[in-house]
């Protein structure tokens, strides 16, 4: 089958008014870092250079977070929680006005299709805002105690695969609980956020409220050290999280640890096989496979197997992967030349331990960071492909017999964040969500999200939720807790 | 001659059965007058171990039970209690040192302490789950799971009611427990195993170490298969040294305040959040 031919349909990048240059923002002003360092952001899918970033280091730090402390003790826990939810709402709405410029910019920067950061990334970060906004003032009402009371100041570090989306997902429940926030984005992706700055001094936000450093992973463990610190929301990989968790074992920070995950997606015989092949391919190359929650072990029962790869394959050859500003686009670009190391390291690791790779014939941009849809099948369950968290669009196919030895497959990985059930019986597929050892299922439906919906993992894909009535409860003081 | 009584040989109580330790350590027990009373087991790193492989084993019954179920086993162990007063106050007595009255009124709120939690087990999801209005064709909905096995350090004092109040709630919740009992005062500790033995509560679901908690908190904090711990009985310094090494499962661990609470329960139980669409 020939496919049709597109012709190109390139979003503008004139919406974009990207600086030369950024400094931090702290204090409500955009400030030059002490010591003068900076790194540059570049565009994944051409590696130009896109802005000089400045690198914060301790001294910034300290400023930052006696910036976000002065302005919690004097602005921002005596403000009425109806006058904080109106910023949020405000933030909210510059949002929305400003989506397009805010889409583009994330796609420059991260490499992801234009398609998806404008309607996933973006409109999803506006609810954030708009839905935390409301709870500022009804807290008393979330079941998280009688008299819900802030934290503090509160350390964020977030990760390059959704840069605004997650930084929504840190800031708007910090504010709307009454705390005030130090966020470092990551070091490829740092320019939605900063642009997120300009967007907190038009909604008039009181300064030091929000302020955003940037720099790597050396200004984020100086941040998790920060003695002034009360609460880290960290969403990044397990070894991380971990590390975070041993520097704060002696103190009394809290935290939040979003971390990796090798979901299973389990199809069964009974399965609507067009549905599920979507919801494969979704699952998996959704964001090139950026995704923490992403389909990354397919576990098909034996006897659709055939039908199922067969039509993933034709399926799979259908996939666009290019120019991310492109509005075509299905797969965008490997977020850095790290990240594309890591997937084609993995990927030789699936070659020689004996698993089958197949991709679709396609032509990669021969500029820029790219790896091309890929399958695995004949992966068993002791292969590194099928254990550890690869991080991009390399699905790993392993098969089954009985429902419960899907169950047990799918349960066998220290990760425990999300998985995906596709069956068309619905005791079966509530039989099968209530066995899975995984903080968000879904069934007949894969990589969903909703500020409304509950967000994390079970065992060592983290500690505690995001979103919905439940994340708000990470922010609070607990009434039962000896926390202090 | 008057008669001579029959003293009790105090074990551990793993998978429920009534092991001594496997390493043959026993530590002197004696009352507040400075005379011997009991030597229990002084719990070994196996013995730790046996106590989670029966823990695990436990949990897939224990753990889908009906909550009401759990709820009438768990008010079951106060009635069972409640017959055996006189002997734990006894025992409250002559270790603690506490009047007859002062024992009595901690045995009577360990009592209660189950009663409490018993009828929080079916009410869990109906407090903390949710049904989520998100935008979109899905019927979206979140509620509480149990996370597995849970360590519990009980204080030295109060013995019993230390005991039972971090014991209650990890279980109420679905979860299966490795009690690390009062090190100067275990035995009211391991007749309250003899109650749980005889109380309809599945066995492995609870399992009482007698020991060391200096000894035995290390191979807890690093062990693969605990998955939360409450560290009431720990020091400050403890409770730090066993989060640093608990980060390498990511353990939850809580410290709490005495009061009861269902965020006791809650604590130790995830969410779960399941979608599906909506459609013909």
């Amino acid at each position: 089958m020939s496919n049709f031919e597109y012709a190109n349909a390139p979003e503008s990048k004139t919406i974009a008014k990207i600086s030369q240059s950024y400094d931090l923002f702290i204090g409500g002003k955009f400030v030059k870092p002490k010591k003068g360092k900076s790194f540059n952001t570049v565009n994944p899918a051409t590696e130009e250079v896109l802005a000089k970033i400045a690198y914060a280091d301790k001294l910034d730090i300290d400023l930052a977070v006696s910036s976000a402390r002065s302005a919690y003790t004097k602005v921002w826990s005596k403000l009425p929680a109806k006058e904080r939810g109106k910023y949020l709402y405000r933030i909210a709405r510059i949002l929305q006005e400003r989506a397009r410029e805010f889409a583009v910019v994330e796609t420059l920067d991260n490499g992801k299709p234009i398609r998806e950061s404008r309607d996933t990334d973006i409109p999803l970060a506006t609810a954030h805002f708009f839905y935390h906004a409301g709870w500022a003032d009804k807290l008393e009402f979330a079941g998280v105690g009688n008299n819900p009371k802030s934290l503090g100041v509160v350390g964020q570090i977030i990760p390059w695969n959704f840069p605004l989306l997650m930084l929504a997902w840190k800031i708007a429940p910090a504010l709307a609980t009454g705390n005030t926030v130090v966020l470092k984005p990551a070091e490829t992706t740092p320019l939605t956020a900063l642009l997120f700055a300009e967007v907190c001094q038009q909604a008039g936000l009181p300064d030091g409220v929000v302020n955003i450093i940037t720099g790597d992973g050396i200004t984020g463990a100086a941040l998790v050290n920060h003695p002034d610190i009360n609460k880290i929301a960290f969403t990044g990989s397990t070894e991380v999280g971990k590390a975070i968790a041993r520097s704060i074992s002696s103190t009394k920070k809290s935290a939040t640890l979003e971390l990796g995950g090798k979901a299973a997606n389990i199809v069964f015989e009974d399965a609507a096989i067009d549905e599920a092949v979507e919801g494969i391919v979704n699952g998996i190359f959704f964001n090139q496979g950026h995704v923490c929650c992403a389909g990354s072990r397919l576990l098909l029962q034996e006897n659709v197997m055939d039908e199922v790869l067969e039509k993933l394959k034709k399926r799979m050859s259908l996939i666009r992967v290019g120019d991310p500003m492109d509005k075509n686009t299905d797969l965008g670009a490997i977020n850095s030349s790290e990240q594309l190391k890591r997937i084609k390291d993995l990927a030789s690791a699936g070659d020689s331990e004996g698993a089958n790779r197949w991709s679709p014939e396609c032509k990669l941009p021969s500029k820029g960071y790219w790896f091309a849809p890929t399958i695995f099948t004949g992966v068993s369950q002791s292969h590194r492909i099928a254990r550890e968290e690869i991080f991009g669009p390399v699905l790993s196919v392993l098969t089954f017999r009985t429902p419960i030895e899907a169950i047990e497959k799918a349960n066998n990985t220290m990760y425990g964040l999300s998985a995906g059930i596709w069956s068309d019986k619905g005791s079966k597929i509530l039989w099968a969500a209530k066995q899975l050892k995984a903080g968000v299922i879904w069934s007949n439906t894969f990589n969903k999200f909703d500020p409304a919906s509950p967000f994390g993992g079970y065992k060592e894909s983290g500690w505690g939720r995001e979103g919905g009535r439940h994340g708000l409860a990470a922010y609070l003081e607990s009434d039962a807790k000896v926390n202090k | 001659m008057s008669r001579i009584d029959v003293n009790k040989t105090y074990k551990l109580f793993i998978g429920g059965a009534f092991p001594r330790s496997e390493s043959g350590r026993v530590y002197e027990v004696k009352g507040v007058n400075k005379k011997f009373i009991a030597n229990p087991a002084l719990a070994s790193r196996k013995d730790l171990r046996d106590s989670v492989v029966a823990a695990k084993s436990a949990f897939p019954g224990w753990s889908s039970a009906t909550a009401f179920n759990r709820g009438q086993v768990l008010y079951r162990i106060a009635e069972i209690m409640q017959g055996r007063s006189e002997q734990f106050i006894d025992e409250i007595c002559a270790l603690e040192g506490l009047s007859t009255k002062a024992a009595k009124s901690q045995v009577e709120e360990a009592i209660d302490t189950w009663v409490w939690y018993s009828g929080w087990c079916d009410k869990l999801s109906s407090i903390s789950g949710s049904l989520n209005q998100v935008s979109g064709p899905f019927y979206n909905f979140t509620s509480p799971e149990p996370l597995g096995i849970v360590a519990v350090f009980a204080e030295n004092k109060p013995s019993l009611l230390g005991a039972v109040r971090t014991i209650a709630p990890v279980i109420s919740g679905g979860n299966t427990v490795v009690l690390v009992a009062s090190e100067n005062y275990p035995l009211p500790a391991i007749t309250l195993s003899e109650v749980l033995a005889t109380s309809d509560l599945p066995a492995g679901v609870v399992n009482v170490l007698t020991g060391k908690t200096s000894e035995l908190a290390p191979w807890i904090a690093s062990h693969m298969e605990i998955d939360g711990v409450d560290v009431a009985g720990l020091s400050k310094k403890e409770e730090e040294e066993l989060k640093l090494l608990g980060a390498e499962n990511l353990k939850r661990v809580f410290r709490f305040k005495n009061a009861n609470s269902p965020e006791r329960i809650l604590s130790f139980m995830e969410q779960k959040t399941i979608w599906h669409p909506i459609g013909m």
